[in-house]
């Protein structure tokens, strides 16, 4: 907990010093206990390196939470927003939004809440009254994914309005984040990870198997909604500023499993700052890597992720 | 003492329980037995709530289970379920799950909790594998660590369905030799058994059921010696009385 805390400051200082123009700690520390003032440094500082790092945060944050509780509501490692269709969802919904002029900051969030919402239940209900294994319900998501995707194509191709700096958008990333949108999106996800956490010992005794959870006297259909419907609020709020960055909500759940164990009350909090460690260190691989050229967060993401998704495959087909 | 009366209860709108009436006294081993398929679990399953009833009611101690909450049930009536997950938390998480019912929100462990668990564990002799995962353990182990949860869930009544099923014949044994101790202390001990040789053995209640009904209730020697027996199980049972006890012998 404390080396991933570490981790998370360490990429974070990291962060807000590297970039076009270097800057040093002690420039930093002057220009922050300053406030936001007119010096180039100040500018920097204030409004292009501290809204993208803590967008870096909030989103890897969000995004990792969700995908920790998805994958313990459906008992399924495989499981996580990218895979089924709550990010599409938000940025369907996000793209919607844009296309018919809406761009306040709270409609937008409030959109890519309902969007994730939407793609949440259309697959775990579906998934339900089919009474659907672990894999169909992985399947289901990557058809919904699909479905969803090729809207929001059509609504960009018909209103290029819409595409919101659309490369970045659909692949995610961090290069126009504007504090405006993030402000809404980030009261969302401290609150839902807030809430989350105070709501571990139910996510555990879930996990126990509907009957023990049950007869333990908890209310597994409320505690589940209302799980699913937290998980769809991060990753809703998360993809509304970020746009549909994948795979953090599913490497990360499973690497902080491996470190921190699988109890939800540690398990919560170490995704949480795993998950926002993990994106600050991917968007600061995406602006270095080809300075000056600068690749979104999300394609660094999907090449660490892609692989790391077939590793876990193969492991799991070897468990069996 | 637990009292179930016309309980009637269907799945997928085909009544699968037929009006049963049973009684499981108090500071006893009741031991429901009958064929596959002859409703038992379903009866347990209503009993905790965990499928819903048609009609009829269950009572503990007069007071109707509908009337309570699931979390007031979970105070009274602690279950074992038949199919036993493995989750992938240590021991001392996994009883610690016991103690839920008791828990308000925020759901903070208070120092009474942390030591019910410690006396369960250390009732079940599995203190010193309080901090394994569950993974590790042996099928014995795993179910004592139920039996452990089931008790820091400090219930008067306590559900197993087929406890001993996966379990060699000395632990086996070691369980229901637990549940003797425990129904001593004054529980309502019910469960599920096939074997008949443990229920001549340990139970002081017994319940056939057949086809949704029972068909014959009352002591251990009584009910394995009943015509109803014969007609559930197509068998016929001869006893041989043994310096050990009564033995139940299979003969077609």
């Amino acid at each position: 907990m404390v080396g991933g805390l570490v981790f998370l400051i360490v990429t974070a200082i990291l962060n807000v010093c590297l970039g076009a123009s270097g800057l040093s700690l002690s420039d930093i520390w002057k220009a922050l206990i300053s406030g936001p003032g007119t010096s180039a440094t100040s500018r920097i500082l204030w409004y292009a390196r501290l809204p993208r790092i803590l967008a870096c945060i909030l989103a890897g944050a969000g995004l990792a939470v969700s995908g920790a509780v998805i994958q313990k509501v459906l008992a399924n490692s495989l499981a996580s927003p990218g895979i089924i269709g709550v990010n599409a969802g938000a940025g369907l919904a996000v793209s919607a939004c844009c296309a018919f002029g809406l761009y306040s900051a709270w409609a937008i969030a409030g959109a890519s809440f309902a969007g994730a919402m939407l793609a949440t239940f259309l697959v775990v209900t579906v998934g339900r009254r089919s009474h659907a294994s672990r894999t169909t319900v992985v399947l289901g998501g990557v058809a919904v994914t699909a479905c969803l995707n090729a809207i929001t194509e059509t609504i960009i191709t018909m209103v290029p309005d819409a595409a919101l700096a659309s490369i970045d958008f659909r692949v995610g990333g961090f290069s126009s984040v504007n504090q405006g949108r993030l402000i809404p999106a980030g009261i969302l996800i401290v609150a839902g990870i807030l809430v989350v956490c105070t709501l571990t010992n139910e996510l555990d005794v879930l996990s126990l198997g509907d009957d023990t959870a049950r007869s333990l006297g908890l209310n597994v259909a409320a505690v589940r909604n209302g799980m699913l419907t937290l998980a769809a609020l991060l990753a809703g709020a998360s993809v509304s500023f970020a746009g549909i960055l994948g795979f953090v909500g599913l490497i990360v759940p499973h690497i902080s499993r491996k470190i921190i164990g699988n109890d939800s009350g540690k398990l919560i909090p170490f995704c949480a700052i795993a998950g926002a460690g993990f994106v600050s260190l991917c968007d600061l691989l995406a602006r270095m890597l080809f300075a000056p050229f600068e690749l979104s967060t999300g394609i660094i993401l999907s090449f660490l992720g892609g692989p790391f998704f077939i590793w876990l495959l193969r492991r799991r087909k070897e468990d069996n | 003492m637990v009292e179930i009366r016309d309980l009637r209860v269907s799945y997928e709108g085909e009544e699968v329980l037929h009006g049963m009436d049973a009684h499981f006294p108090k500071g006893k081993i009741s031991v429901i037995i009958g064929p596959n398929g002859s409703g038992k679990s379903t009866t347990i399953k209503a009993m905790m709530r965990l499928v819903a009833s048609d009609s009829g009611s269950v009572e503990i101690d007069g007071e109707p289970v509908s009337s309570l909450s699931q979390t007031e049930l979970a105070r009274k009536m602690a279950y074992i379920p038949q199919g036993r997950n493995v989750p992938d938390i240590t021991v001392n998480r996994m009883v610690m799950h016991g103690r839920f019912p008791y828990l308000s929100y925020p759901r903070r462990y208070r120092p009474e909790d942390h030591e019910m668990v410690r006396k369960a564990l250390e009732w079940v002799g599995l203190t010193d594998l309080a901090h394994k995962k569950m993974s590790q353990l042996s099928g014995g182990q795993r179910q004592k660590v139920y039996l452990a949860m089931t008790l820091a869930q400090d219930t008067g009544v306590i559900l197993m369905d087929e406890p001993t099923t996966y379990l060699d014949i000395r632990n086996q044994f070691e369980l229901l030799d637990r549940a003797r101790l425990l129904a001593k202390e004054g529980k309502t001990v019910i469960m599920i058994l096939h074997d008949l040789e443990s229920v001549l053995r340990y139970a002081d209640h017994v319940v056939l059921m057949d086809s949704g009904s029972v068909t014959a209730s009352g002591t251990a020697s009584e009910v394995l010696a009943s015509e109803a027996l014969k007609k559930a199980f197509g068998i016929e049972l001869s006893f041989i009385e043994t310096e050990d006890g009564v033995h139940c012998f299979v003969k077609r």
